[in-house]
């Protein structure tokens, strides 16, 4: 009896004072939106806006109801999330395995690279690159054209867009190189186990991909032109680019500084993995009789990876949350639209503070369950 | 010495060498004397000179100290010694344009925009606002007592390193309760005054990097103890208490702290009762203290779990209740294993601070966006960045530096 009072009451108390908590400020919350002629509820989601976005990946204008706003602005931060975390794997891997190179200049300036920009903040970082590193970018009458099509300017990137005719075709046949890969990675193992004889798989893999799309534009009609940018006058002062994809240069600032800090850790957690192989391992490798290259993929890279992916992953989610750093410098993102301009607009606080933050919660916990349930499949199975 | 080895190394050595004057001609004189040639093979010639040099010089063992450990550093192999000479030109490139910029075109001299006419640099203009950055739009004639509270605040947290064996005992008492109380009225009556014939000075005109350490400080002696609670709440075997505790902790680390930055500013307000109001920065430090109690729990968790099942079973064979076998027996040695992840948190939170600048509170990053903007100081974005990325560097390196010593410290002790 004693025991059990003992393991209710603590239980009970913390519930009740939970559930004060919340009591009290929803209280609180009723008599201020009272006195304010505020009225709880999410039906101003389909007014209208009336505010325009800068840059946006889907068709909107002012006339779009707020709940469109809010896609927008959704996929303005995913698309800096993804490629910030593009650019930071690819500049993170490069840095880590620089890291543990046998050249004592490329180890000391990856050590480096890291000390620096991991310990600066971030936003700084992007207060840099936008205020200061590419407002020293020429105006768009006087850029050299970078590889004579795309132009780095002030107002932003201007680079050539693709134009494609058929691209449907072009997707089917990509759709059936891949699935070609698999049928053959399936076949290559099955003769592998049966026969012992191995294929080339890599090469035709290669050759899937290439051949395929290839094949498309020769016998399947498809198209492709580039849609190249040209200088045009708006007036005697000023220019700009038509045609072409323009990156404004909130997204490029964005992205540098954020793949620039993020790979600082990537690095790092591609360095652990990578030493917490045991030379051992490698050792044993070699002393069945496995080549270099089969060493790195049968016995280092499953392995390293296994301690690389998680802490990796908990840097993508982190660089995802920092995306939010946007609203500094007027990227429209999530919190700069939503939790900005339509704040102010309607007024509404708690609805459109609460949505913003449960999507950020949503993103956060997916990416945390994908991550579980990846480590539980690659977790060592012990016996 | 065979006497191929020999002119091998010597070929060798004067070929890196024309290399190496090559960029540097070029890059401290402009001079090119390779122009006759077509543009890109003048521009790759040092690079395949170079690399061809250092070919030449591989071996193996020769002999010579200082070629031996060449060879085994920074030459292993072609692609090795490819990057060893674009990492060593690039650095012959970048010197030049930087000193001039930095130093040699720069201007610190004079008080006004009118002193900056080199092309180079102007840090007249973080001579000048230099106070502004530091400490805000604080009172010039009152900056002593910022001073006087951080030295006060120091020497206080400083108190832990004298060891008396009868006071240690209450350190950790010392350090959660008595000093967070001492250092909140420290920092209240000195820098807000209002009492012992201080001038009032209001929280909007605190800022600067003074702001920054504030915020920071609060944040962190108050977060420690919440984040404490939260962990022994997850670790708890009574299972309301730790859903509570697993929802708060996954909730704040699911956010983005814009997020809650925002809420503070906006949301916060309404759900405090009415006629009841609550300054601008404490919202923010209660917030950011909410936020990173999350983070800190999750960092003495992990030194939670990490004490062997021994220690607890030990303790409750010694017939201990629960609350005695945390503080007596699992907490001092976890908490002191938590050190360094407590010490890389308040690194986050530092780096973190700056953010408060979206909520209008001009520390360091909202100082210099003001200065950015003034009419008189246009087109200097620059300089201040890159003070303030200095500032903050130091101060973080030097962290992230005695955290790492503190991590090797307790590491061997165990």
């Amino acid at each position: 009896m004693n025991n059990k009072i003992k393991r209710f009451l603590p239980q009970i108390l913390t519930l009740l004072f939970v559930i004060l908590i919340f009591g009290f400020l929803t209280f609180n919350a009723q008599i201020n939106m009272d006195n304010r002629g505020i009225d709880f509820g999410f039906g101003f989601l389909k007014q209208e806006a009336s505010f325009d976005i800068q840059f946006s990946l889907v068709e909107y204008d002012g006339l779009d109801p707020y709940w469109w706003a809010y896609v927008a602005a959704l996929l303005n931060t995913l698309l800096v999330a993804a490629l910030g975390i593009i650019f930071c794997t690819i500049l993170g891997v490069i840095v880590g395995v620089a890291r543990l190179s046998p050249n004592y200049l490329i180890r000391n300036a990856a050590a480096w690279y890291v000390e620096f920009f991991r310990n600066i903040p971030l936003l700084l970082q992007i207060f840099f690159w936008y205020y200061a590193a590419l407002r020293a970018l020429p105006l768009p009458q006087d850029a050299e054209p970078l590889l004579g099509v795309s132009y780095m300017t002030i107002k932003g990137f201007y680079i050539p867009a693709m134009v494609w005719g058929n691209l449907n075709i072009f997707l089917y046949s990509l759709l059936c190189a891949i699935i070609g890969i698999f049928v053959v990675r399936i076949y290559a193992k099955r003769l592998q186990e049966n026969e012992g004889k191995q294929l080339p798989v890599f090469f035709i893999s290669i050759g899937l991909i290439t051949i395929l799309p290839f094949l498309s534009f020769l016998l399947g009609g498809v198209t492709l032109d580039f849609d190249l940018p040209v200088l045009k006058e708006l007036s005697a002062t000023s220019f700009t680019y038509e045609g072409g994809i323009g990156l404004p240069p909130e997204l490029i600032a964005l992205t540098l500084a954020l793949s620039l800090y993020t790979a600082t850790f990537v690095a790092e957690c591609v360095r652990a993995g990578i030493q917490g192989i045991s030379k051992g391992q490698k050792e044993a490798a070699a002393s069945i009789g496995l080549t270099p290259n089969q060493i790195l993929k049968l016995v280092v890279m499953p392995q390293a990876l296994r301690i690389i992916i998680p802490p990796t992953t908990n840097q993508y989610l982190n660089l995802t949350k920092n995306s939010s750093l946007a609203a500094a410098i007027a990227y429209p993102d999530l919190v700069l639209v939503f939790a900005g301009t339509a704040l102010m607009q309607t007024g509404k606080a708690i609805e459109i503070v609460s949505i913003t933050m449960l999507t950020y919660l949503t993103l956060s916990l997916a990416i945390a369950a994908l991550m579980n349930w990846y480590n539980k499949r690659i977790e060592i199975k012990e016996k | 010495m065979t006497q191929k080895l020999k002119t091998n190394i010597y070929l060798g050595s004067i070929l890196i060498f024309i290399s190496i004057i090559d960029v540097s001609l070029n890059s401290f004189y402009k001079i090119n004397f390779t122009n006759f040639l077509p543009d890109t093979i003048s521009f790759l010639l040092p690079l395949i000179l170079g690399t061809i040099g250092l070919y030449l010089i591989r071996y193996d063992y020769t002999g010579i100290k200082r070629l031996d450990s060449l060879n085994k550093n920074v030459n292993t192999s072609n692609f090795n010694a490819l990057l060893t000479l674009l990492i060593i030109f690039i650095i012959i490139k970048s010197i030049p344009p930087s000193m001039s910029w930095m130093i040699l075109d720069a201007n610190i001299s004079g008080d006004s925009r009118d002193a900056c006419t080199g092309t180079g640099a102007c840090w007249t203009y973080i001579k000048v606002w230099f106070k502004r950055f530091m400490y805000g739009m604080y009172p010039n004639e009152l900056h002593w007592r910022i001073n006087i509270a951080f030295i006060l605040v120091i020497a206080l947290g400083l108190i832990g390193l004298i060891k008396t064996e009868k006071l240690k005992k209450y350190l950790p008492l010392y350090y959660v309760v008595i000093y967070p109380i001492i250092a909140f009225l420290i920092i209240y009556y000195l820098i807000s005054g209002g009492a012992f014939g201080l001038e009032w000075v209001e929280t909007g005109a605190w800022g600067g990097l003074s702001l920054t350490f504030i915020v920071s400080f609060f944040c962190l002696i108050f977060c420690f103890p919440l984040g404490m609670i939260l962990a022994l709440g997850r670790r708890s075997t009574l299972p309301v208490i730790r859903y509570i505790s697993i929802g708060y902790i996954e909730f704040w680390r699911g956010v983005p702290l814009i997020t809650v930055l925002f809420m503070s500013s906006v949301m916060f307000p309404m759900f405090l009762p009415e006629d009841f109001f609550m300054d601008k920065l404490v919202r923010v430090i209660i917030a950011i203290t909410l936020f990173e109690a999350a983070y800190c729990a999750e960092v003495i968790r992990g030194g939670l779990q990490s004490l062997p099942r021994g220690q607890y079973d030990a303790a409750k064979s010694l017939g201990m209740g629960y609350w005695k076998m945390q503080t007596f027996v699992i907490l001092p040695q976890a908490l002191k294993l938590v050190i360094p992840g407590i010490a890389n948190t308040f690194l986050a939170l530092v780096k973190d601070t700056p953010l408060i600048f979206v909520v209008g509170l001009a520390e360091l990053a909202g100082m210099l966006a003001l200065a950015k903007t003034n009419p008189e100081w246009l087109g200097f974005a620059m300089e201040g960045y890159i003070f303030a990325s200095i500032i903050f560097w130091i101060i973080c390196y030097a962290m992230s530096k005695y955290s790492y010593n503190l991590e090797a410290k307790y590491k061997t002790e165990r």
